[in-house]
């Protein structure tokens, strides 16, 4: 057995999530880098970032490097009544980051839940992304929203499709001051602009903040899914995730794809979400599909960020040799050192740099000194 | 403990006024050195100034929790972070000028000089309108009495630098102030604390003109 310590963050994560996944019966789904670049180019808006790195295979088909996983999955897809098929996954997808406007390749593990979806689905992938962040880091937020509110109070404001993407970005930054401008220049009435701002301010433990949410949600699109929240909430409340589980109603994903409920998963001592997924049945049905899904990716490339124990030593042993050494006995002393769990490095010369916590000098002139 | 990332100069000293009076004083700042950090620990405040158009890489990055920013750096730049408020200062405008009585021959690629450059080709892509974008770090002024742009996209405040040079503006693009702005990740964790800040500088820090 190796010692766990030398595990990158993310690495532990990988193992941490694969035996999660695996204990509530999700199967792993190995893929290959490559995709038929169509898929992309039919479904641009659902990615997070669009530009794709694409180029032409032997036959002249025109593939991608992987810049999404959700799409490839759903494609490979069947549905099933009554069934629910359960699947995580490990790869690499290749995104732009928005930062550094520069190709990424990002580690990304998630999971699937495609089929016959109901609440037991929903409040299982939830509970599944409250303890992934957990198996990260003690420390996690879990935002959860609905997308159901939030697209019933924008088309209550408009109909305009241009308009709509803008209240709907102004949202996802808690703008209110630019929506309620925005609303004022289009005669949106002031009694649904003030409902929006109130709902988009609206952030903290589920419990503190229902109440506040049955007084926004008055029509029956946004009633609907505010009982699906309000039952979430009846079966989060009382379990060890009741602190960690809030309500955020600026996460706000593309309203073409996803419909129920959305979240986003935060861990202290990251500036960025590290968890981001929800139900996005209108996806499937783009892709001619009966059924609903469920989902959620892991980002852990921005685990790099955590803090992480540096040690003190490169080695615990320098071993110095040279031409007069006996290599024999070299190499008897370097076994008996690595089999007792020492770790060492051997070379001629001091390394500049190196931190090291003895020296043991077998070379000939430390011999005769030694002796 | 709340970072702050304030904008250096004029505009910032204004804004921290505003953080003054909303009661999260910190008197060293108004110190004349060379520090470039100050705390209060007893307002879980700590500041610290930096170039004003870094203050959005500060926040986005979480090396500040929050900060003030101006809108045209944000629309030219993006950053995903929370816009909670408008701090109703620093108010200008993003506008098109141009040499007094120049017109647009629409028959011809315009030629535009800024330092806005995502925001001037956002403005004309939604006019269909095909440009040569001239990008630019200062003096932005003289490139249509050089002849190097047919207008120029910049902010206005008084319009007094574009009159000295028989320049007007002959658009308003967008207008601009002074919002604060929050890390998303780090509002999750403090959101107690950054939204108190933001009711108090409402009620105490702004006045409205």
């Amino acid at each position: 057995m190796f010692d766990t310590n030398i595990l990158k963050n993310e690495e532990k994560a990988v193992f941490s999530l694969r035996s999660l996944y695996g204990r509530y019966g999700y199967k792993s789904y190995k893929m290959g880098k490559f995709e038929e670049y169509e898929l992309y180019s039919r479904n641009r808006d659902f990615l997070v970032s669009e530009n794709i790195i694409v180029f032409n295979d032997t036959d002249g088909r025109l593939l991608a490097l992987k810049p999404d996983v959700t799409l490839s999955i759903i494609k490979n897809s069947k549905d099933e009544t009554g069934c629910v098929q359960k699947l995580y996954y490990n790869e690499n997808v290749y995104r732009v980051s928005p930062r550094t406007h520069t190709f990424k390749e990002i580690m990304q593990t998630g999971l699937e839940c495609i089929g016959d979806i109901d609440i037991y689905n929903v409040i299982e992938v939830i509970c599944l992304a409250a303890e992934s962040l957990s198996v990260i880091a003690p420390e996690f937020v879990l935002d959860v929203s609905h997308m159901g509110i939030l697209s019933a109070i924008v088309d209550s404001c408009t109909s305009d499709k241009e308009l709509k993407k803008q209240i709907v970005a102004f949202a996802a930054q808690k703008n209110t001051h630019d929506i309620k401008a925005l609303c004022a220049e289009n005669n949106i009435d002031e009694e649904v602009c003030g409902r929006l701002c109130d709902f988009i301010g609206i952030y903290g433990e589920m419990g503190s903040v229902i109440e506040k949410l049955d007084k926004i949600c008055c029509d029956a699109k946004s009633k609907e899914a505010y009982n699906e929240l309000k039952f979430i909430y009846s079966l989060i409340k009382g379990t060890a995730f009741e602190k960690n589980i809030h309500f955020d109603f600026s996460i706000a994903n593309d309203m073409n794809y996803y419909n129920g409920i959305v979240f986003q998963g935060f861990i202290e001592g990251i500036p960025d979400s590290v968890l981001s997924g929800g139900q996005y049945d209108m996806l499937m049905h783009k892709m001619g599909r009966k059924s609903g899904a469920i989902g959620f990716a892991v980002y852990l490339d921005v685990l790099e960020q955590l803090s992480v124990h540096t040690a003190e030593y490169d080695v615990d042993t320098l071993i110095l040799y040279d031409d007069k050494t006996d290599i024999k006995e070299l190499m008897k002393k370097v076994n008996e050192m690595t089999q007792n769990g020492t770790s060492i490095t051997v070379q001629k010369q001091i390394p500049s740099k190196l931190r090291y916590r003895h020296i043991l000098n077998l070379s000939g002139k430390g011999r005769e000194n030694n002796d | 403990m709340i970072n702050i990332a304030l904008p250096k100069g004029r505009l910032g000293e204004k804004v921290y006024s505003m953080f003054e009076a909303a009661g999260y004083e910190c008197p060293s700042i108004k110190e004349n050195n060379r520090k470039l950090i100050f705390e209060n620990s007893d307002c879980g405040v700590r500041y610290f100034w930096v170039k004003p158009s870094d203050v959005a890489i500060y926040v986005e990055r979480g090396a500040a929790d929050i900060g003030v920013a101006g809108k045209d750096i944000l629309l030219e730049y993006s950053p995903d972070v929370f816009e909670l408020l408008d701090m109703n200062t620093g108010k200008c405008r993003m506008a098109v000028a141009a040499k007094k009585g120049f017109h647009d021959n629409t028959d011809k690629t315009l030629r535009v000089a800024t330092k806005f450059v995502n925001i001037a080709t956002r403005f004309y892509a939604d006019k269909c309108r095909d440009i040569d974008i001239i990008k630019l770090n200062g003096s932005i002024e003289l490139a249509p009495i050089l002849g190097l742009s047919d207008v120029i996209v910049d902010i206005v405040e008084t319009g007094t630098t574009l009159r000295e040079n028989d320049l007007e503006p002959i658009e308003t693009i967008v207008q601009i102030s002074s919002r604060l702005i929050a890390n998303k990740a780090r509002f999750r964790f403090k959101a107690d604390k950054i939204e108190e800040i933001v009711n108090n500088i409402k009620r105490y820090g702004i006045k409205n003109d």
